[in-house]
């Protein structure tokens, strides 16, 4: 892969990122989800409701939403009542920082959150069907809305750490994600389309998995295809790159349950 | 009612193949198909293989077959099966049909293990064989689990 | 409990052709993987589907191997009587699941 390193270093220092793309050539937003990647008959995969496995996981986090849970005995609907009005909206806005917590969680560790706390169930497994489930059913209720990341102060330093994450060369191919995601991304890296790594879809059918699977699944396989360390599950890093993730895709649209190859 | 006891005879023989025999070849595909037809002719015509040309990942690769081809009661589409060339066996899926079904038709997704080509062949009720090809190139995902 | 999805539709006119399309939650594990000790995954797929309207057969198919996991089908079918069709899928492992659902003729 020496060829693929020296053609990166090459790069211009100063590439251009997303956040000047959003803004460039007269307001065109240049950012396109890995949706608009696809051939046609993975759009069409997608769109097809009857056709996209993930809404499979759907339709089971419809199932565990109205089954009472842990010692307390109650169901997520117990508290939130139906899934398309309490939760609408919830996932534009995560990762947040909970009421009483200091630092920022995503998704599935509010979910956890709840099912520890309030539910007083056991601790999900990460990537855990019942997770993934949960995470689908929640993310389901958003679809088409456009990402919101929440204005709290609080979350700032955690943002600048992913954004510096991002942008930092690590590992044996000395990589960062800038490299790839805003340097080259609509280039070819091997023979796969390079996409500008917007978080839109979670949580996807990826075909490589040929199952349901978060974004921390996916960064997971990033820092695995980078040649670094992938950290623990439950790391903080996570988290703080999925909020710069969601930062830059400001405003881009939720697509429900993504399929990615 | 002899047609269906065949195909259940030919749905039998799917399922018995060893699949110690690692490789699929064109031999192997070519085989499958004579296994299939016995000695007849096997006629490229009225079958459409909608397939993509290139598919991002071979994990999950949607596929419709349909028949030209009438469903009456006189002459009909009575099974429909699929072969591919380079996975480690060569059969895909058989399905049986009758005049009932109206449209010789059917949509599923399969797995290619690489760039391949996959054959549909059509059986009728006459005993006459139709069969269509189509090559699906089977690029890989970056980034994946596994350090290769 | 399978997770299962179908699609058809509730109501329909006496010889029309309708489609029906089933997904179903299944590893389809082909038997050709290696595991992570190097040994294969043992093989666990559905091997046979099958529909039946008001207990009459109207479609069947085998899967090998090369069906995609969470499979996917699609078929046709010319409508007689208002009454259930259900939709069977075996396969390795005992694994049996039977959904049904109604379609009214008018």
């Amino acid at each position: 892969m020496t060829w693929l390193r020296i053609v990166l270093m090459a790069a211009p220092v100063f590439a251009a990122s997303l956040d000047s793309l959003a803004l460039a050539q007269g307001g065109v937003d240049q950012r396109r989800s890995g949706y608009q990647d696809m051939s046609p008959a993975l759009q069409q995969m997608e769109d097809d409701e009857m056709s996209n496995p993930g809404m499979l996981f759907v339709q089971a986090g419809a199932a565990l939403w109205k089954q009472p849970a842990g010692k307390a005995g109650k169901s997520c609907a117990d508290c939130h009542g139906a899934v398309d009005t309490s939760m609408k909206g919830v996932a534009t806005r995560y990762p947040e920082i909970p009421k009483g917590m200091a630092t920022p969680v995503d998704l599935d560790g509010r979910i956890e959150l709840c099912r520890t706390t309030q539910q007083q169930a056991g601790k999900p497994a990460p990537e855990s069907a019942d997770l993934l489930a949960l995470a689908a059913y929640v993310t389901y209720a958003s679809r088409g809305l456009p990402i919101s990341p929440p204005a709290d102060p609080r979350l700032a330093p955690f943002r600048a750490e992913g954004e510096a994450m991002f942008k930092r060369r690590e590992g044996q191919l000395n990589l960062s994600c800038a490299n790839c995601h805003d340097t080259n991304a609509g280039k070819k890296l091997a023979g796969a389309l390079i996409p500008q790594a917007h978080p839109t879809g979670y949580p996807i059918y990826r075909l490589e998995w040929q199952t349901l699977g978060s974004l921390k699944r996916r960064l997971r396989n990033c820092l695995i295809g980078m040649r670094t360390d992938a950290y623990a599950y439950d790391a903080p890093q996570y988290v703080a790159l999925e909020l710069y993730l969601m930062d830059r895709a400001k405003g881009m649209k939720l697509e429900g349950i993504g399929i990615r190859p | 009612m002899a047609g269906r006891r065949a195909f259940l005879a030919g749905a039998a023989m799917v399922t018995l193949l060893p699949f110690e025999a690692a490789q699929a070849t064109p031999e192997a595909l070519a085989e499958a198909i004579r296994e299939v037809a016995g000695g007849a002719a096997v006629r490229e015509g009225k079958v459409k293989l909608d397939v993509p040309p290139l598919i991002e990942n071979g994990n999950t690769v949607p596929l419709t077959v349909s028949v030209d081809h009438p469903m009456t009661e006189e002459d009909f589409v009575k099974a429909i099966h699929v072969f591919n060339e380079k996975n480690p066996q060569p059969h895909v899926f058989s399905a049986a049909l009758a005049p009932r079904n109206g449209r010789a038709t059917i949509g599923t997704r399969i797995k290619l293990a690489d760039t391949q080509k996959v054959v549909a062949v059509a059986e009728t009720s006459k005993g006459e064989f139709w069969s269509a090809s189509a090559v699906v190139i089977v690029t890989i995902a970056a980034c994946i689990e596994d350090v290769n | 409990m399978t997770n299962a999805l179908i699609k058809a539709p509730k109501t329909a006119k006496r010889g029309e052709t309708i489609e029906i399309k089933a997904l179903i939650q299944h590893p389809m594990e082909t038997g050709f993987r290696p595991g992570t000790n190097g040994r294969m995954i043992p093989r666990n797929i559905i091997e046979h589907f099958s529909a039946a309207w008001n207990g009459e057969e109207i479609f069947r198919m085998t899967f090998s191997p090369a069906i995609a996991a969470n499979p996917f089908v699609s078929f046709f079918t010319v409508v007689r009587d208002s009454g259930t069709v259900v939709l069977r899928w075996t396969g390795d492992q005992d694994f049996r699941v039977e959904e049904s659902i109604a379609i009214a003729v008018t």
